[in-house]
Order: structure tokens, then sequence, then C-alpha cells
């Protein structure tokens, strides 16, 4: 009962959260100069003085700032998030045209990162000052340091393009083939193979640290020397024993940098032309989109809040002393 | 009874030949082209929608360009020919413009294209399109039988049919467009478009390609010859070079970038043109606040243009690949005179213009402080030379700031809002100068919150009335004249100081003929565009 109270406590709090994402994003976005109108006139090069005023009227622009964010956060409380400035379409369904290229890329990133990573790290720590353990340590000190717009553009260069030529350039797919379903995934994730390395590189350091430092900790503690006394395998000493405790601050970490995987999304996307969410908020600053861009940010706020509260729920359950602690 | 005669004898657009027997084809082919293949295009821009009718810009017109046909079409040598009009008519008074359709010509749903379409393209352009001026002239359009489109014009509009030939006047379907939704924000400027041009839209994916098909209804015997052209959105740089370096894209439109063209020129199987661009005209020029500040004084803007080394910025910044800009027309164009004020690298006239407006330098031996905005993009064009200003403008005692902008509201807010000292710009001519160029020296186009209006608040009442007359004068030879007086007084007044013409390249497969050289390249129809040989 109390798991449910808290989880409760904590959905009360992600939506009140939501609501000041809301606000402070809406205000932001107010205060930079320029708007739609601006952008439309220097897409068209050029404009009339009506044509403006026609623009910022139709968007609802010349009406008093309150009153815009007041009719803003009410309809998307019925859940309208409005239409867009500059494709005049639904937020919802440009939203939704690409949030599945975006979580394939994040998603898979992630996957690859905390299980490749963990696995590193874990195997580093079992011997701290051997061969692979700096040889981590040196990855991880490279890979949190290099810039990931850099990184993608050099596997750009020294893999996409002649003469290694062995991934396509840019996109999701390659639309000048046709074949099958099969033929367009394993297409699909040919072309995700240089993102992915991206955006994963990042974490991938981070976490072989992050699990390298916790395993160390935790082959250190009493428990585990019970469990090499009492004569069991280092497999089963390392695997069955340690890695349940050493894992709980990656998973800590992973619910929270969810959402810096998706602002590290932008950059990749930007890079790779892939089409995700992270290049149409990219593109919306731009267009001062703002319908669009409160829209993805609103989206990617829920998606990070409930994120957190999985991320809440997963680690009660990897750690069974924290539900304990509740019963008491 | 109004009396007609061939367009021919009146020469509209000077350098015209006897266009009332031209043929369809601008182009003539030097083998007969053959018909198959997919071409596919890099391009870094997201395409609102495809009416261009209703949206300029280059993301809009160029697949707008291949969707929607015009009334006429102009070969690469500015010679006007037919299109959906098979010939037209002018009266002696210059105020009727008769076309006669093409028969048989139908939209892609097989409605046959009529006058009406004429009439309701033209009064959607009026009245949602920002260049005021490319149909302003036209008052209405009259339908006395399907086949025939009569323009009646305020007043005789030398550029018309030049305005015609290009994605700023498609023929878009009445009964489609009609319905009295907003056509800014119909939903078929995407979905299940009506074209009326030599392809079809297949498919739009936003940020990654848009497909089009060739239309086999065209009724043409000469083109379109390729079965599809894919427009692929490839938003990084050298991601789109990359892309043509390994052929997994075939043509590079609007290149700028003075690097990747010369990278892309080591290519073997690339070729790279500077044709297909003489109608943009784009100009990147220093704008000067001519109303406020130091810069209100013309002495001390003919000061900064002396201190400028034009020279320097086209070889060194921009590798020698753009052409020097020395006026408001741009070399291409048939009214360009470059017989002016061209300000030559000179730095003792500039400290002495200096001096003789009263600005001494002061202790720190700097006169006044300059602020330089520039839009924050093509950086080659803008940033270099803003931050080139700074060394530049010390040396007669001018200590430039660059003010960066995040983004181009920005700028253009900051711009339009007259709140600046000097920026710089690039501003395209579009093809005729009434329809790119007057906008800029009009003293009634001060219009404060409007980019790319006269943002320079320059007034002189001469050249807004050698505008006036040159807007409306059909006899070439007087406007080559009128424009050569306007060139000679602006390089004087000098409102802006305008550096070089940008580099505007299109790299394409050398197995591709007929390549899209017009004088409006990727914004005209690419229906003569084929392939000798399919890559791979």
């Amino acid at each position: 009962m109390q798991f449910l109270n808290s989880i409760g406590q904590r959905v009360l709090f992600g939506l009140v959260l939501l609501l000041a994402v809301l606000v402070l994003n809406f205000t932001l976005i107010h205060m930079a100069p320029g708007d739609p109108a601006d952008v439309i006139a220097g897409e068209m090069g050029g404009a009339t003085e009506e044509m403006m005023a026609s623009i910022r009227k139709a968007y609802g622009l010349d009406r008093p700032f309150h009153e815009q964010l007041f009719s803003y956060v009410g309809k998307v409380f019925q859940g309208d998030l409005g239409y867009s400035y500059y494709f005049d379409q639904p937020v919802t369904e440009l939203i939704f045209e690409r949030l599945s290229a975006t979580l394939l890329l994040v998603l898979t990133s992630l996957f690859l990162a905390i299980f490749l990573g963990t696995f590193l790290g874990v195997f580093a720590s079992q011997n701290p000052n051997g061969m692979l353990s700096h040889f981590v340590t040196l990855l991880a000190l490279l890979g949190y340091s290099l810039p990931v717009f850099w990184t993608g553009i050099m596997l750009l260069i020294l893999l996409a393009a002649p003469p290694v030529d062995l991934f396509p350039i840019a996109g999701m797919y390659d639309v000048t083939k046709d074949g099958g379903t099969f033929d367009y995934i394993l297409d699909v994730l040919h072309h995700l193979i240089l993102p992915v390395v991206t955006l994963s590189t990042i974490y991938l350091a981070f976490y072989s640290r992050l699990s390298r430092a916790s395993m160390l900790d935790v082959l250190g503690a009493d428990y585990i020397r019970t469990a090499r006394a009492k004569g069991l395998s280092e497999r089963v000493v390392v695997y069955k024993h340690a890695l349940r405790n050493g894992v709980l601050p990656v998973v800590t970490f992973a619910g929270l940098q969810f959402s810096q995987l998706f602002s590290g999304a932008v950059l990749v996307e930007t890079v790779f032309s892939w089409p995700g969410l992270g290049t149409l908020a990219f593109d919306s600053i731009g267009r001062r989109d703002t319908p669009m861009l409160l829209g993805i940010l609103f989206f990617s706020a829920l998606i990070v809040i409930v994120a957190n509260i999985l991320t809440d729920i997963s680690y009660r359950l990897i750690d069974p002393r924290i539900k304990t602690g509740m019963k008491t | 009874m109004v009396k007609f005669k061939k367009l021919a004898t009146v020469a509209l657009t000077a350098t015209v030949g006897a266009m009332f027997g031209a043929t369809m084809q601008p182009q003539t082919a030097q083998a007969a082209p053959k018909a198959g293949g997919t071409l596919v295009w890099v391009s870094s821009q997201v395409p609102r929608h495809f009416n261009p009718a209703v949206q300029s810009g280059v993301a809009t017109m160029a697949p707008g360009a291949q969707l929607f046909g015009f009334l006429v079409r102009a070969d690469e040598n500015w010679n006007i020919h037919p299109y959906l009009a098979e010939s037209w008519t002018v009266s002696d008074d210059g105020l009727t413009v008769a076309f006669k359709l093409r028969k048989g010509a139908k939209f892609h749903d097989g409605q046959e294209i009529t006058s009406a379409d004429v009439a309701f393209s033209v009064a959607t352009q009026q009245a949602n399109h920002p260049f005021k001026t490319s149909l302003g002239a036209v008052e209405r359009v009259e339908t006395p039988d399907p086949m025939t489109a009569v323009f009646k014009l305020k007043q005789p509009h030398p550029a018309l049919l030049l305005a015609l030939s290009t994605a700023l006047a498609p023929i878009i379907p009445k009964h489609v467009y009609g319905d009295g939704q907003d056509v800014k924000k119909h939903p078929r400027n995407v979905k299940d478009l009506v074209g009326s041009g030599p392809f079809l839209l297949k498919e739009y994916k936003k940020a990654q390609h848009v497909i089009m098909l060739k239309n086999p209804n065209f009724n043409s015997s000469d083109g379109p010859y390729l079965d599809r052209i894919i427009i692929k959105i490839i938003r990084d740089a050298s991601a789109r070079v990359i892309a043509m370096e390994k052929k997994e894209a075939q043509i590079f439109p609007y290149m700028v970038d003075s690097k990747d063209i010369r990278r892309l020129s080591k290519s073997k199987h690339i070729k790279i043109t500077d044709k297909g661009y003489a109608a943009i005209g784009p100009v990147t020029w220093l704008a000067f606040n001519t109303k406020d500040g130091p810069t209100a004084d013309v002495r001390v803007r003919q000061a900064i243009a002396y201190a400028i080394d034009r020279n320097f910025i086209i070889n060194a910044l921009h590798g020698g690949l753009s052409k020097p800009a020395t006026g408001p027309i741009a070399p291409g164009s048939p009214f360009y005179n470059g017989d002016v004020e061209t300000y030559d690298f000179d730095l003792d006239k500039a400290k002495a213009l200096l001096d003789e407006a009263g600005l001494k330098p002061g202790s720190d031996g700097m006169r006044f402080k300059l602020e330089v905005d520039h839009i924050p993009a093509v950086p080659e064009q803008q940033k270099a030379i803003a931050e080139y200003l700074r060394p530049a403008l010390k040396k007669v005692g001018i200590a430039v700031r660059v003010r960066n902008a995040p983004d181009f509201p920005t700028w253009a807010k900051r711009i339009s809002g007259h709140q600046f000292q000097a920026s710089m710009d690039i501003v395209f001519n579009w093809g005729d100068p009434v329809i790119g160029v007057h906008r800029t020296y009009l003293c009634n186009n001060i219009k404060k919150g409007v980019i790319w209006s006269n943002t320079q608040q320059y007034c002189n009442p001469k050249v807004d009335s050698i505008l006036e007359m040159a807007g409306k004068e059909t006899d070439m030879a007087k406007r080559v004249n009128l424009y050569g007086e306007f060139q000679r007084i602006v390089a004087d007044d000098l409102p802006l100081y305008w550096i070089n013409i940008m580099p505007q390249r299109t790299a394409y497969h050398m197995d591709l003929g007929n390549p899209p050289t017009s004088v409006w390249g990727v914004i005209s129809p690419m229906d003569q565009t084929y392939w000798k040989k399919q890559p791979k």
C-alpha cells in the first residue's frame, strides 16, 4: 500500500513539474527576439507589412502574453498541443511522426551503453591494475571528453566516405532501394550503426567507469569475503553476489541520464540527418515554432518523468532492502 | 478592339529573340535524351509544403517547379518560351496580354487546365505571395474561353513574362484550392497534391526526402525523361559533400561554400557549373543605417567602402569563386551597369573622407565605434566578411565590434527594427529589378518590422521617380538607360556597399544530360534532364 502511495506521490509531483515545464518554457521562448512572422518572411525572401500582421494575427501573436500563456496551458491540459506554426499540422501528429526514430536511436544507444559498459566495468574490476582495466579507464576518458558532433563527423569522414565507404552517409533508410520488410530492417540497422556508436560512446565510457568503481567497492565488502570463504566460485561471487549490488548506481544513473540522452540525440540526429525529434526540436527553435517546440519539450519532460518513476520502481525491485524498509 | 501584335516585336525582354516561333525545348540537347532512371538531389532544407503560389524560398520553389507548370519558361539566355501556354500576344499599349493555353494539358488528377485555373492561380499568388511587385501590375485575368487567359494590366509590366516563367507563378488547380480554405494552410499543399507539372508528388517525409515520379500524362513529346527525382534532405554540410562523392546523390544545387565547391571539383565523376543562377542574382552587401549614427553621413559610408579591400574578400575569403558586385543589380542581368563609382581600395581617400566628416582620431587612434551585424548563416559570405572588417577598418580608425546573432529571427528583428549601425546581408535580385531590387531603395518601402524592405531607410526622390518609370517602361533600351542612371546614383549615395555576388554552383554527375542551367536553375522544370548513361 505504501509502495502505491509513494508512487502516487511521485505521479502528482510529476504533474506539477510538467506544469512548471510548460510555463517556464513558454516564457523563455517568448523572451527570445523575433517571432514566426520574421522567420516566414526570411524564408520567403521578403514580406509586406500586411503579410506580417496577418501571420501574427493568424497565430494569435498579437494578443497579450498572459492571454497566450493561459490559452496555451489550458489547451494542453485538454490534451491539445496545438498546431505547428511552420507546418500547419497538429503538433501531436508531427511528434508521433518522429518519435519512433528517436526512440530507436536513444534506446538502442542506452541499452548498448548500459550492457557493454557494465560488462566492461565488471570485467575491469576483477583485475583493477590489469591491462583491460587501464584500457577501460582510457576509453572512458576519451569517450567522455570527445564532443558528440565531432565524433559523429569523424566517423562519417573515416568510415562512410570513400575510400572506406562502409556505411551510409545520412538518414534512416535508403529510399532508392526496393525490397521486402527484411531488407528494410537490415537497411535501417545499417543506417543505425554510426549514430548509435556516436551516441553511446559517452555513455559507454560513463557506465564502464561507474560499474568498475561500484564493483570495486562492493568486492571489498564483508559479505563478499564471507561468500568467498564459503568456497563459492569466483564467477558466482562476482555475478551473483556482487553484481546485484554493484549495478544499483548504474540503474539510478540510467534513469537520470535518460534526459541527457535526448539532448545528445539532438546533436547526433543533426550530424547523421536522423529524422527524429532532436532535429525537429533544433529546427523549431530557429523557426520560432513555439507550439512545436513546447510540444516536444513537454513530451520529453513527460518521458523523463515517466522514466524516473520507472527507475524508482525497478530500484525497489532490485534492492529488497528498500521494500523491507517501507514495510516496517 | 485592342490591336494585338506579336510579342517579339514588343521588346519586353530585350535579349529575347523570336520567341513566338520558339519551341517547347529551351535547351537543345545534343543527342536525343533517353528516358528512365532516378536522380537523387541533395538539399539541406525542409520544405513547409510544395505550393509556390503562396510560399517563396528555394525549399518550396525547387520541388514546386517540378510539380507545377507555368505559362511560360525561360532558357539560359533569358529567352522566354511557351510552356503551358502555347502562344501569347501583347496589345500595342502593353496593357493587355493574351495567352493561348496548350491543348490537352491536364492537372495530375486528369482535369483539363483552363483559363479559369490561370485566373485563380494569379489571384491566389497576388493575395498571398510576398513579392507583391511580381504580378502587382495585373489588374485581373479575363477568361473569354477555356483556352484563352487575358491579362489586363494597370500599367505596362516589363517583367511580366519573366515573373510568369518560374515557380513564382505556378498554375494551380481551382477545383482543389478554390474550396474556400486558406490556401497558405491548405492540407493539399502537402498531401494528395494535384499539380500541373512534369512530375507527381509521391511521398514527402519531412526530415528525410521528397519523392517525385514522372508524370506519364504530361502531354509533351519532349520529356519528362527521368522516372524519379528524389530530394534527399541531408542536414550536415560535409555529409552532403560526401554523399556526392560516393554517388549516393547525383546533383547538388545551391552550393555556396568555396571549400565544398573546391573539394567536389576534385571528384572525377562530378561536373560543376555556375549556370542556373543568373536570375537569382544574390548580392552580398554591407548595409548602413542611413538615418542614425555616424553612417548617416554619406562620406562615412564612402570612407568605409574605400577601406574595404574587395579583392581580398573575393580571393582570400571566397577562394576566388565569387564575383565582384558593383551595385544593386547583379552582373548577369541585362540591366547591369558597371560604369559606376566602385570604391576601389584606397586607405588615404578613406581617411580624408573621415577627416572631412569631422571624425578625428582620438588618443587611441580611433575615430568612432561601429557595430556590425551579420546573418548567422552562409559563414563565408557573412561572418567571415564581418570579422574581416575589424582589422580592415581599424586601419582608418574605425573600431568595429561584430555583433553575432544566435539565429535568423534574432538578426531579422534587429535589422527590420532599424536597431543596427551596419550589417552584412544577402539579398536576391529575383530576375527583374522590379521584383527584387526596387524594394531596397524606395522611400515608400521603409517599413519597420519587415525584413528586406528598405531597412537602410535610404530615401532619394530622384531614385524613386527613376524606379517608377523603369518599373513600367516596356522599351528595353529606355529601361536599360533608366536602370543605368539608377545604379550611378545609388553608387554615389551608397546606402549599402555591394561587395560580391554569392558564388552559387550546381555540382552534378557527369553522365547527367541537360542539367538545370536556365536562368532559374532548379526553380524551373527539369523535364529535359536525363541520364546519358545510368550510374551503377
